[in-house]
Order: structure tokens, then sequence, then C-alpha cells
């Protein structure tokens, strides 16, 4: 098969290492090539971060260029917008509408877009919009944002649920297996 | 065992295969998890070392006492450790020595994006460069045998993209490796000029023995496609040409980086009809092949700056770019800040305040250049900031002149700041040096260091005592304040502007976003008594925002570090708890 790729953003200390992690595990166990990039220090302080995830018969690049993502998978609002030119023709956005200021919004140099996802919609790609930190919430904890977005994903994807909660197992710490797996199933199913 | 690595957990299992007994290093982006993680394996001895220097020269110790040993850092830590380097080429080794070195195309977290080459070949020593997690763990553990087989140091060459991306290991099974013994022989290992003399065409002969081996190892391969263009490179170049071009034309991948090989360059340009070099940063392997008169395209088509990708070579070969979408709204730029409780941004806060020249150095407070605060002024190298500040200092001679400090984090201090002290106590200047001590290497993801009081393992270590040592160099105003105290430290500061002789201030609270930090209730705005004067705002915190008029503190950011509170004149800013 074509290498496929996925692009996971949002902003440093948001939790997308685990995303990341699980994803490769997944894909890992399937029998595909991986790739996995991230780019760790100064970015992760609030900045705006990114991670590749590729996968196929053979992978080369580890990078993810214009018009390559089969799906963005963004855990804030403008972050999926700000990568939108990463998006293939046919490609989807998942996206956590919650949001984080950056500082220039933050000091009054800018505005925050708040409609910038119609804007995403207008340019003809296929947007999957969550209230992901509420589902993270209504399972046990805010930080199961990470797995609500892989459930996003997984609803698009040719990987069956099974496989993914079995890469759930694997992936996460004993004490937090059920707490995921409910998130897992909350946003699968939302 | 088939796993999914991290180019540097991969070369981290390499060294242990190899039998590394010894590592040493100083932490730094993006070479560090190649020792957070070989210290994770207890039969190597790993340490954090106070800079890269101590870190090489504790591998070459090592090698000496007959263990195979290593020391990694970035392209930057090996200016620190050049000095050791370029004359352990000359001693050679005992047991081998795998110095890895991960450079930053693209400066994601450096301030310089240097090329490592230069090293290899200013000081002679061969260098091995992967373009995988594969490749990476396969050649730090051949790297070893390069190492004894010649009696050379040898580099492995990073890079951020190789360092930072997983791909599948097929990892094997550690060798069991006898510690050689020490046998005493000063014209090998002691380099006074007799018997440097006698090494350095020992030198020369082992390079000529290298570039003959360069010629015919299986380190570099020849994958032949179509041969209208045929393409020289290494590393994570080499991933993005292929992803571009596939079975289309023919590569020629080199994995010894130098030397490099002549005759089997000159072979490929033969069977291709144009010839062309694929390499990030400087043209080391295009220069190469012109002295040696092989025609080839290097940076007239590719630059010397920044990383490439895929899109880079497509680009530069005219392929048509990848159909995408387009919006006409404009994304506000987010750029990496100090977090919510980040306790730099107290002492940042008053330093702006007091309208302060400040001299900066490298770590997580580098990003207190970032507005609001835009306290700094400098950023340099490791521990430039207390040398600067003196040298600034003295440009105004006796009358002084700017109201001027330096910030530097206890890690970086330890590093090199404190030899920069040392010439502040004894040539005398009143430079006002600020330790800004969060407990840890914060920036490279929490190392501990020196001043922490634990090693590598977390377990219990000597620890540094900054009070002490600053006062036995010859400082004597040491003061320390609570960052989380706005008072304090404008009057501290204050207090060491005003002398004429040298001060310490030492800004210690420990990282927020340590684990044994707990974050207390978020504070709130409460909005009948906020007057919208946005004072508040100039303290650049992530957590405050204003929405609807008034100031707004987002409850998922803010720690409860309460520094906030303290610049409210209206004490519209409360504690919830």
């Amino acid at each position: 098969m074509d290498t496929m790729s996925i692009m996971i953003v949002g902003v440093g200390g948001q939790g997308s290492v685990l995303a990341s992690k699980l994803l490769g595990r997944l894909l890992v166990d399937e029998g595909y090539d991986v790739k996995v990039s991230e780019v760790h220090g100064m970015s992760q302080r609030g900045g705006s971060v990114t991670t590749y995830v590729r996968f196929g018969d053979r992978v080369y690049s580890p990078l993810i260029d214009d018009g390559e993502a089969d799906y963005i998978v963004s855990f804030e609002k403008i972050e999926g917008a700000r990568y939108l030119n990463c998006l293939k023709k046919g490609g989807r956005l998942i996206v956590n509408t919650q949001q984080i200021d950056p500082m220039p919004v933050i000091i009054g140099q800018a505005d925050y877009p708040e409609k910038i996802l119609d804007s995403v919609r207008a340019s003809g790609a296929e947007v999957d919009a969550v209230d992901a930190l509420a589902i993270a919430r209504e399972a046990g904890s805010a930080k199961a944002v990470n797995i609500v977005l892989m459930a996003r994903l997984a609803k698009y994807f040719h990987i069956p649920y099974d496989k993914w909660i079995a890469a759930i197992e694997k992936t996460v710490a004993p004490k937090f297996v059920d707490m995921n797996k409910k998130a897992f199933e909350l946003g699968y199913n939302h | 065992m088939k796993e999914l690595l991290i180019g540097n957990a991969a070369v981290a299992r390499g060294l242990y295969e190899a039998g590394c007994g010894v590592i040493s290093s100083y932490p730094g982006t993006p070479s560090t998890e190649i020792t957070e993680e070989a210290a994770k394996y207890d039969e190597i001895y790993c340490e954090w070392a106070p800079n890269e220097k101590v870190a090489m020269e504790v591998a070459f110790g090592a090698s000496l006492g007959g263990v195979r040993s290593s020391c990694a850092m970035k392209h930057v830590g090996l200016n620190v450790a050049a000095d050791p380097l370029f004359t352990m080429s000359y001693t050679g080794v005992n047991a081998g020595v795998v110095i890895c070195v991960a450079d930053d195309p693209g400066m994601h977290s450096s301030q310089n994006e240097q090329d490592s080459r230069h090293y290899a070949i200013g000081a002679k020593v061969p260098m091995l460069e992967p373009a995988d997690s594969e490749e990476a763990y396969e050649f730090a553990k051949r790297a070893f045998e390069l190492s004894e087989e010649y009696d050379t140091p040898v580099f492995l060459r990073m890079c951020t993209r190789i360092a930072h991306s997983q791909s599948i290991v097929q990892t094997g099974e550690p060798k069991k490796i006898e510690r050689k013994p020490y046998v005493k022989d000063g014209g090998k290992y002691i380099m006074m000029p007799a018997n440097a003399k006698k090494r350095h065409p020992v030198v020369e002969e082992r390079m000529k023995k290298l570039s003959a081996l360069a010629e015919k190892t299986d380190f570099n391969r020849v994958e032949m496609g179509g041969t209208d263009i045929g393409i020289i490179t290494s590393g994570t170049s080499y991933q993005y040409v292929k992803e571009v071009f596939g079975d289309k034309v023919s590569v020629y991948k080199l994995g010894l980086v130098h030397p490099l090989p002549v005759e089997s360059l000159r072979e490929f340009a033969a069977k291709v009809k144009k010839l062309y070099v694929v390499e990030e940063l400087d043209g080391v392997i295009e220069a190469h092949c012109k002295a040696n008169g092989i025609d080839v395209i290097g940076k007239d088509m590719f630059s010397n700056i920044g990383e490439f990708s895929q899109k880079t070579i497509a680009a530069a070969f005219g392929l048509p770019p990848h159909e995408t979408y387009k919006i006409s709204e404009t994304v506000p730029v987010r750029p990496p800040m100090m977090c919510a409780g980040c306790p730099h941004r107290g002492m940042y806060y008053v330093l702006a305040k007091n309208k302060v020249t400040v001299l900066g150095d490298i770590g997580c407070y580098t990003l207190g250049a970032q507005p609001p605060l835009a306290a700094i002024d400098t950023t340099l190298c490791m521990g430039a900031s207390v040398s600067g500040l003196h040298g600034f200092n003295k440009a105004f001679g006796e009358e002084g002149g700017e109201k001027c400090a330096c910030v530097i984090g206890d890690s970086t201090f330890i590093h090199s700041g404190v030899t920069g002290l040392i010439n502040v106590a004894y040539n005398n200047s009143p430079s006002v040096v600020i330790i800004l001590d969060n407990s840890i290497t914060g920036m490279t993801g929490h190392q501990q260091n020196p001043t922490t009081g634990y090693n590598i393992k977390g377990d219990p270590a000597t620890k540094i005592d900054l009070e002490t040592l600053c006062h036995a160099v010859g400082i004597e105003h040491v003061s320390v304040v609570d960052p989380y105290d706005l008072d304090m430290c404008d009057k501290a500061l204050k207090e060491a502007l005003s002398k004429k002789e040298p001060s310490v201030i030492i800004s210690r609270r420990p990282c927020v976003l340590l684990k044994y930090v707990k974050a207390k209730m978020p504070v709130k705005v409460n909005p009948d008594k906020c007057k919208s004067c946005k004072k508040c705002m100039g303290f650049g915190c992530p957590a405050i925002s204003f929405k609807e008029g008034k100031a707004f503190i987002d409850n998922t950011l803010c720690v409860g570090c309460g520094v906030c509170t303290q610049l409210c004149a209206f004490d519209a800013i409360e504690s919830e708890g």
C-alpha cells in the first residue's frame, strides 16, 4: 500500500505524546512499516507542536509536507487550521474545539479567530469538530483528550475497534486503562 | 525483538549491545535521550557531567581504563569538547570510544546550525551518519569495532529528524566484553611535544587507511535505479530523496561521511548522466567531489540554510506541489513561552520594571526574551552571560554606566558560568549575576545536575551549595530570593545594582513542571474589582488574558502561584483556596 500520513498538532504540553505512542503501537502490531516523528525541546514550552505518523509497506521520510496528510488530528481549535496546507485533497481534519490563547492574543496584539473552522469547511476540507475536553471530563479525566481524539480518528480508519482497545491496554498505565477505554468508547460513539 | 524506537533510543540500544560500559554526557537537544535511554540499562554506568568537555574526557579515561565508552552532546556542545577531541585523535583509544553528536538543522532548539562534519575533518576522526533508527542502532554497535580496529575515537552524527523520529529496529542481545588491560604507554598517551610529533604522522597514516576503507565499506551503499539522475546523499536527506524518487534515480548513500571515498564515487558518477549531491547544511560532500574532479550539482540547487524535507527535493527538481486546501484567514503565531507559574517570570518582571540591561544565557529562561517582558538583551552560548556582563561593565570603566545584570540557570552556571564568575571576582567588576535556580536542567526535559542533589538514576548525590561556591570564588555579596516574592526580588536587585563590588542573587524556586511541585488552587479575577488597567497582562502569564473588558484567568492553566495578585493595585485577583 501507499504510505499514509497522520499529523497530530497541538500546543506544547497538551499530551500528544500518548496519542502518537498509541498509534505507533497499533500500526506496528498491524505489521506496517512505521515512522513517528516529533520535535523535543523549546517548542514544547507552550508553542505550536506537531507529530508526524506515517505507515505503509515502506516508509522513507519521517516528515509530512504540503498536501500529504490523510488526517490531521488537532488538539486545539486553531492549530489544525495552521497546518491546513498539509492536508491532502480528500483528507480530513479532526479537531478538538478547545481554545488555548497564544501569546499574541493574550497580550492583545492579535484576535483569536473564533470562526476559523467555518473557513476551513468553506475551503472544501472535511472537518470533524468535537469538544474532546468535555467528553474526556465525562470519562473521568481532562487528560483523556488524546484518547477521545484517537477514537474519532478510529471512526474513519480501517483498523477495527478491538485492535485499538488492545493497543490502549498495551500503551496506557494499568490504573488508567479503564478510564481511557471509557474515553475511547465515548469519543467513538459521540 | 522488533521495536519502534526514536533514533536516540536506538543509539542507546546499540551502545548497550556493544558492551559499552561508561557513558558521560551533558544534556542538549536533540542528543539528550541517548544518555537517558542508556541509563535504563543497569549494565552501563551513565552520568550527567557538568559539561561536554568533562564528559568527553571521562569517556577518554574510561577507554584508557579498558572499557568501551561513549559521550553524547548536541552540535554546540562539541565546541565545548573540542579541546580533548583534537588531541584524542592523536592518542587514539584503548577500548573503543564513540562520540555521539546531534546536529539541529532548522534550529528547533538551538542557537546556531553548525555542521559537525567540519569537526570530523578538522580533528581527523571518522564519522558515521545513520539515516533511521535501525541504522542508528547498527552504526552505534559497529562504531566500537571501527574505533578499536583503527585506534581512534569515532563520531556518530545524528540530526534532529533521526534523533527524534521513531522507526522499527530489530534489536539483538548484548555482548559481554572483557575489560582491556591498561598498559602504560607514554608515547601514545602523554601528548607533550616530543610524543605528539610522533603521533601526528600516525593520525595521517590512519586517515589514509580509513580513506581506503571508505572505498569498500558497507557503511556506504549504491542503490542503482534510473540512470538519468544520480544522487549522492546521507542521513535524513537520503529518506527525502527516496520519498520523492523511489527507484527512479540512482543513489549513492553514504554512511561513513568522513573520510569520503573518491574512486567509488567516481565509478558511480560514470554510471549516471547527471550527478547531484543532496546534503543538509554545508556543502561538504560537494566540495570533496569537486576537489577530486567529480562534476556534481549541490548548493547551487539546495540551500545550506535550514533543514530539508521531501518538498525541498521535489521543488528543487521542478516537480509540481501536492494539491491542498487554503484559507485566507491568518492564524496568530504561537511561539513557545515560559509556563504558567514559571519561577523565572517573577525575576524577569522585576528586571524589566527596573529597566536593566540583561545578558542572557541558554535554557528555558531564554524565553524571557519574548514579549511582553522582553527582559533579555543577549543570548550567545552556554555561560556567556556572566563573562559577557563582566566585559560589558569593563567597557564603561570606573564610572559605570548602564544598569546591567546577567541571568543564568543552575545547570548552565555549573556548565560554564562559574568560570566567568571567577573572572568577575578575580578581575573585579560590579557585575550583578543572577542565578535562576529552578533546581533542574529544564529546557532539555528535566535532567539532574550537580546542584540538584540527585544523579542521572535519581539516586541521592553530592549537592553543590551555590551560596558556598559563590563565596568560595570570592563573591562577598550573595543573596537568595524567592522569585514568587516580587518585593523581595526588587529589593535585592536594587541593592546589588548599587554596589561597587560584584554580587550574586540566587533566584530560587523549583521548576513548576517538576512532579514534586504541587499546583495550588487557581486564582481568579473578581470582575467587580477589576478596573481593566491591564497591569497583570504585562506579566506575560499564559493563564491571564483579557475577556469582555476584564482580566480573565484560565483555571486549566493557572497553577495558583499567586504572583499576579501582587501586581493588582485593586486586589481584584483573589485566591480561591
